[in-house]
């Protein structure tokens, strides 16, 4: 399959086998066919996470992650891809209708938005929430004595 | 498009839809603090009189940051946090976790530590199934379940708590084996513990299995059918009640799963019905597991060769486990460090929430909360 993709794909793919575990490293540009053609060619019909991982230092400071499963295969894939801050990338929801609640939770934790997502907001933390906690340069206590100043009336809680 | 917004939950709020009895379209809040919710998830409901027209959940009000937290944890210091997330059933938690970093840094773990681990897993399983039937009869009205459950889940809690000292938070594996070997009388106590409850899974039965008033509140209540589940990535009894019969511990077996001989039992029509036989059932092959593996727990040691810090190699894994809820999953990045440069827990909960407003659509109020009971959620895991 791997192979199939590589010829279709060339250098825009680059499959990588880690512990056992396989993985592609694919293109910005080319993930809304790829996942598709995973969906619809490979069977892989069980999207099980979609996740990113934060590299301040780098250019394109996001790996995001899909972590595919085929249910007539058993068979695991994931799919990743490097983007930067402020760019967006395809919803999968019209692919993998799980992808609702995940993207939301990539957004809600990284900023990163998700095109024609249909309801594009915070999950897990409040709606004004400030800043994106799983990023590297989130601080943890920035937000806590904030709360406690203007709340408390006090300099900090720590 | 088209297909995808059938499983869309989220309410406009501002429109209104064409209704039989248009002037009671109501929309009401449930929760964050109902007993019935099984911790604090609040639902916005959509009503057209009785009739659940949509849903949406607010949750996140037992957010922690539990992925944040292990990026400035080692990793055996994050070990213990893994069972707060599915606090029900924190051994499964724990399993997870510690055979997602074995696997990272490429240890085994020994096979006597592998059937501790199983026996231990298992027993969870059961009383994580216990307290779910517990408080799901409960929500749908009939009381005594749950003290039944809970009386024989104390058993289950007792073993823990002479095998670790804890009950609910166990922290009973440590990255490479176990920390504690089994107490003098541990498989006589586990051995027990199994004649002891077998009879006790069939009073829970005598009780609802063929009572009038269960199968009316369960029966037709919350039907999703395998291609919904697949679509919505829901896993574990709920996936198996539609028919899949796919559980992670024999599809990608790990720990000693392997070596055990059980059933992967599943359902017919996906209703709450069946979600309750399926549970019922996976009760009974834990049993069995628990049997099998109590009879010859090998010897040997309890702990692999684990170096002192652990610091696994740069790298990424996935590794997930069949938890009582669903698929668990851990993926770990690691830059070479001490701590984890990104954790990400896949919790089962939070994933089969998501199923709540294509179940409840179109049915009554009172089903929601019979919908909520059967999907076995635990806040913990699903806010993290």
């Amino acid at each position: 399959m791997v192979q199939r993709l590589k010829r279709q794909f060339g250098s825009g793919l680059n499959p990588v086998t880690y512990l056992g575990q396989n993985y592609m490293e694919v293109d910005r540009s080319l993930i809304p066919e790829i996942l598709q053609i995973l969906h619809d060619q490979e069977q892989f019909d069980y999207c099980v996470d979609v996740t990113a991982v934060h590299y301040p230092e780098r250019q394109r400071q996001f790996d995001v992650l899909w972590i595919l499963y085929s249910f007539p295969l058993n068979e695991r894939i994931r799919v990743k891809t490097q983007i930067a801050d402020g760019e967006t990338l395809p919803t999968c929801v019209d692919i993998w209708p799980t992808a609702n609640w995940l993207e939301r939770e990539v957004f809600d934790m990284f900023g990163i938005r998700f095109d024609r997502h249909p309801d594009m907001k915070r999950i897990l933390l409040p709606e004004d929430w400030k800043g994106f906690p799983l990023r590297k340069d989130y601080g943890i206590i920035q937000q806590d004595t904030e709360w406690v100043k203007i709340n408390l009336g006090i300099e900090s809680g720590q | 498009m088209t297909d995808a917004t059938k499983y869309m939950s989220h309410l406009e709020l501002g429109e209104r839809d064409e209704t039989f009895l248009d002037s009671n379209e109501l929309i009401i809040n449930m929760g964050p603090q109902h007993p019935a919710t099984h911790g604090v998830l609040r639902v916005i409901l959509k009503l057209d009189g009785e009739k659940v027209l949509g849903t949406e959940c607010v949750i996140g009000y037992l957010h922690r940051g539990v992925e944040k937290i292990a990026e400035n944890r080692t990793y055996t210091m994050f070990n213990p946090y893994v069972d707060r997330m599915d606090y029900v059933a924190a051994v499964s938690n724990g399993l997870g976790y510690c055979e997602a970093v074995e696997k990272l840094m490429n240890i085994q773990a020994p096979p006597r530590a592998n059937y501790i681990r199983v026996i231990l897993t298992e027993l969870n399983r059961i009383a994580s199934h216990q307290l779910w039937l517990g408080t799901h009869a409960l929500d749908i009205g009939a009381m005594t379940p749950l003290f039944y459950t809970f009386r024989d889940r104390e058993e289950i809690l007792k073993i823990f708590e002479k095998y670790c000292g804890a009950r609910l938070t166990t922290h009973a594996f440590r990255i490479g084996g176990c920390q504690y070997e089994t107490y003098d009388g541990f498989e006589k106590d586990v051995q027990n513990f199994v004649t002891f409850v077998r009879p006790k899974i069939d009073e829970y039965e005598a009780l609802l299995t063929s009572n009038r008033i269960w199968l009316e509140r369960t029966r037709e209540v919350g039907k999703i059918s395998a291609k919904d589940c697949i679509a919505l990535g829901v896993t574990g009894p709920v996936l198996r009640a539609s028919g899949v019969k796919w559980d992670i511990r024999k599809a990608q077996p790990y720990a000693a799963y392997s070596e055990f001989d059980f059933e992967i039992p599943i359902g017919e029509k996906g209703d709450t019905y069946d979600r309750y036989l399926v549970r019922m059932a996976e009760m009974r092959q834990s049993l069995r597991i628990v049997e099998q593996a109590v009879g010859k727990i090998p010897s040997g040691p309890i702990m692999a060769k684990v170096p002192k810090v652990i610091k696994p190699p740069a790298g990424e894994i996935y590794h997930s486990i069949e938890a009582p809820k669903g698929e668990l999953g851990y993926f770990i990045v690691s830059d070479g460090s001490t701590q984890p440069y990104r954790l990400r827990v896949r919790p089962p909960s939070f994933v089969n929430l998501q199923a709540l407003d294509i179940m409840v659509r179109g049915q009554l109020v009172a089903d929601v909360i019979a919908v909520i009971g059967t999907l076995d959620i635990v806040l913990g895991e699903v806010d993290r």
